[in-house]
């Protein structure tokens, strides 16, 4: 039956991997002329990947990828998409922020040059904006590092879909809801269905799982860097989409963490931080041994308040007291945390240096004792503590990254949403880990955008636009509050 | 090949010292085998100046991109004076014109830092501005005049134990014991760490301001330290004896096997460039290259080195 249709898109036995992880495995997708595709999978299952090969910023390791029955030759990338029409996206936003949104319109149009180019582009966008967000409030020649960040997705949906000498076919959206709030979502959403209507070709990865069902004509579930189902979107319910992804995490796993009983407030405070941008004196409160969550969208602030709280260590200002030292796990890995020069055992010594220090000198049988003692102890893969971090995967320099934070000095651990590309059995034993470090009197303060893991948490604050705009306790945390925090316009829970 | 590759990653530092024998080996065929341990002596002698501020400028090329120390050349010239005038002639006030040209280099160090971090100036730009001051204030104090060291002063810097320069058997010490800072100190591995990633470093718990302070302390204190060793060594101060410091200790550096991307250093790598380097010149003089033509090869060569001791190969 889907071979029936027209193909905009058909990718074959795509495969590609990152040093030692396997992100796809032959891997077949197609959009048909006309469709609509939702892409559903955990985190880590290979959707961003997948989408990476198709817009052309990854070239895969093996596979054929066909666009409109033509095969593609081997420097398939950016600029071949986008010249065949295939528009993308990005999870992570792709404007450039000292440009304005007239400017970023430019950089995809070429043909608007001359006298007026500005002119034309703002003109372009602007109209754009007005078709898919009907009173946006976006004026084309705003900087677009002064927007928020949900009027920056809109700029960058509206973007994709703007046309001047090459027709729009398949537009790629990867998680473009996670930060637009509701009512922008509902019209992006509406907005793609006529654009398909009209003969585009749509697809679309959300976590929201409702906007899958209700906007897609059909569903391809990924698990493990593989598809695992593929069927027309009336097939599906809420349940059997989530047995489809598979359920990771068994119940039996979540109900030990929800057994852990919250400890609030029973402890002297030893991190009170109010947020720079906070309107009222609502603040970040942590006592000893507590787990306290930071929830809301990316990129609303958690990690300037964790900085904000890492600058402020072993000190009391007005807006933030932090007593006692603190170490950061770095969520993001190249930029935050790895020293890519250094064996894992340096990198995992450089928070402890001082407490290493025999006679003036760095004791090189105590820092190779602390890098293998926590090799152990958390089971980071490498027969040799003295190579290089690179040598290890992802996962396992997120691990050593736990590890610097953990076998040093610190009482307050801060963790800048520290799990992306940790794999489930992984996350797990960190889980334990944090719980059993937290009841021997260490503070975590863990922003996640997994809300799962808030589970984890005595206490959790969902943040928005820089503000805490909730505060729940463990007893009253469901995903419905957390999301309705994070989207709620004006106004404190 | 690739086996040969490997192990010069591994040790970037025997490069500079093959291509420090290979140049000796070419100038002794010429000769006919004629001057070849006054050679290394000489070698050693004039390598000893270029090691003593090449380290120097490691540490600063280390902390990272953008940083290097352009004030070397004037702060040798005015340590230099300093210690001189100080000295007087009189080998009782050796100490006391050491202890003066070593101030003077902090003096220019905490100038240069404070350039970087209050006026928050590119260290580029900052070292090479706060160079022409401090060269106006050597010509303004010594008034171009030349002072003689004093003679015990002039015979230690001078002095050789079989062939072998004691002021080179002192900065191999040195150079020993600031690898060992390099490796195996807070701050060495502060500055290691700044070079790879400022931001990781500070997140990681690194006093950065802390290491690039003392970093650009300890670089001008020793062009200090270099300047009234030179002055001792060539029978008195003069303006100009800085002017060939400024390249060759960037060049050192490089050959020696540093990352110019910074966070990886090298001490032996230093030592085996600054022979490398004088031995070049010493091979050029000896088959009659013209002055063009040696400045010429100099370059050339420089460059050739620098390529095959891999210059910084993307970690990833």
């Amino acid at each position: 039956m889907l071979q029936a249709t027209e193909k905009i898109v058909s990718l074959s036995g795509m495969t590609k991997s990152f040093g030692a992880v396997r992100a796809l495995a032959n891997v077949d997708l197609a959009v048909g002329v006309g469709e609509c595709l939702g892409l559903v999978g955990h985190n880590g299952a290979g959707k961003s990947t997948l989408i990476n090969l198709l817009a052309g910023t990854l070239a895969p390791d093996g596979g054929e990828i066909r666009v409109s029955g033509v095969a593609q030759a081997a420097d398939y990338g950016v600029r071949r998409a986008g010249a065949l029409g295939i528009r993308c996206v990005f999870q992570e936003l792709s404007l450039c922020p000292n440009l304005s949104v007239a400017e970023n319109t430019r950089i995809y149009h070429k043909s608007l040059r001359g006298w007026g180019w500005r002119r034309n582009a703002a003109e372009l966008v602007r109209r754009k904006l007005d078709e898919v967000f009907p009173g946006h409030g976006i004026p084309p020649h705003a900087t677009v590092g002064d927007l928020l960040i949900g009027q920056r997705q809109m700029v960058e949906v509206a973007r994709a879909f703007t046309v001047t000498d090459s027709p729009t076919r398949l537009v790629i959206l990867d998680e473009p809801t996670s930060s637009l709030d509701a009512v922008a979502g509902k019209q992006l959403l509406t907005y793609v269905r006529r654009f398909v209507k009209e003969g585009g070709s749509c697809l679309l990865t959300s976590h929201l799982l409702g906007d899958i069902l209700d906007y897609c004509d059909r569903i391809v579930v990924m698990k493990d860097g593989g598809v695992v189902a593929d069927r027309s979107a009336v097939e599906f319910d809420r349940e059997s989409l989530v047995a489809a992804m598979g359920n990771v995490i068994s119940e039996a796993r979540i109900k030990a963490h929800e057994h852990v009983t919250a400890q609030r407030g029973e402890t002297p405070v030893v991190v009170r931080a109010v947020p720079k941008q906070q309107s009222d004196q609502t603040a970040l409160v942590a006592h000893k041994g507590e787990i306290i969550g930071l929830a809301g969208l990316a990129g609303h602030g958690q990690t300037r308040l964790l900085l904000q709280i890492y600058e402020a260590a072993g000190k009391t200002r007005a807006d933030t007291s932090v007593s006692g030292p603190v170490a950061l796990v770095a969520g993001d890995r190249q930029t935050d945390g790895v020293l890519h020069l250094w064996s894992i055992a340096r990198n995992i010594s450089v928070r402890s240096m001082r407490a290493l220090v025999k006679g003036g000198l760095i004791d090189r049988d105590a820092e190779s004792a602390l890098a293998k003692k926590w090799r152990e102890r958390i089971r980071i893969k490498t027969p040799d503590v003295e190579n290089n971090i690179l040598s290890l995967s992802g996962g396992n320099q997120q691990k050593v990254l736990f590890a610097r934070a953990l076998g040093s000095d610190a009482g307050i651990i801060l963790m800048d949403d520290p799990m992306r590309g940790v794999d489930v059995g992984t996350k797990l034993e960190v889980y334990e880990l944090i719980r059993a470090e937290a009841e021997a009197g260490r503070t975590f303060i863990w922003y996640t955008t997994e809300i799962e893991e808030l589970n984890n948490c005595d206490h959790v604050y969902v943040m928005r636009d820089g503000q805490i705009v909730a505060d729940v306790a463990r007893a009253d945390l469901t995903e419905e509050k957390v999301l309705q925090a994070s989207f709620r316009e004006g106004g404190r829970a | 090949m690739n086996a040969l590759a490997a192990r010069l990653g591994n040790k970037p530092w025997l490069l500079s010292f093959a291509g420090a024998f290979a140049v000796w080996l070419a100038t002794i065929l010429f000769t006919e085998g004629k001057g070849g341990g006054e050679m290394i002596t000489a070698a050693l002698s004039f390598a000893t100046f270029t090691v003593i501020v090449g380290i120097g400028q490691m540490f600063v090329i280390t902390t990272g991109p953008g940083n290097v120390d352009l004030s070397i050349p004037s702060t040798i010239a005015l340590a230099g004076g300093v210690a001189m005038k100080i000295m007087g002639g009189q080998d009782s006030l050796i100490w006391f014109g050491l202890l003066a040209c070593i101030g003077a280099g902090l003096a220019v160090g905490a100038f240069n830092y404070a350039l970087i971090r209050l006026l928050k100036i590119p260290p580029i730009i900052a070292t090479l501005s706060s160079s022409l001051i401090v060269m106006s204030v050597a010509i303004s104090y010594g008034r171009g005049l030349q002072i003689k060291p004093p003679p015990s002063f002039a015979d230690f810097t001078t002095a050789q134990i079989s062939g072998v320069p004691v002021l080179s058997i002192c900065a191999i010490l040195f150079a020993i014991a600031m690898a060992i800072i390099l490796e195996r100190t807070i701050y060495g591995r502060a500055t290691l760490a700044i070079g790879q990633n400022v931001r990781v470093a500070h997140l990681a718990g690194v006093k950065v301001e802390r290491a690039r302070c003392i970093t650009y302390l300890m670089s001008a204190a020793f062009a200090g330290l270099c300047g009234a060793l030179l002055a001792g060594f060539s029978g008195g101060n003069a303006l100009n004896m800085g002017e060939e410091y400024l390249l060759a200790t960037i060049a050192v550096v490089v050959i020696g096997g540093t990352s110019v991307a910074g966070g990886r250093a090298n001490v032996p790598g230093i030592w085996g460039a600054a022979l490398f380097l004088y031995l070049l010149v010493t091979m050029l003089n000896t088959y009659g290259a013209s002055a063009g033509i040696r400045l010429v090869l100099t370059g050339l060569i420089i460059i050739a080195m620098i390529t095959l001791a891999g210059g910084d190969k993307p970690s990833r």
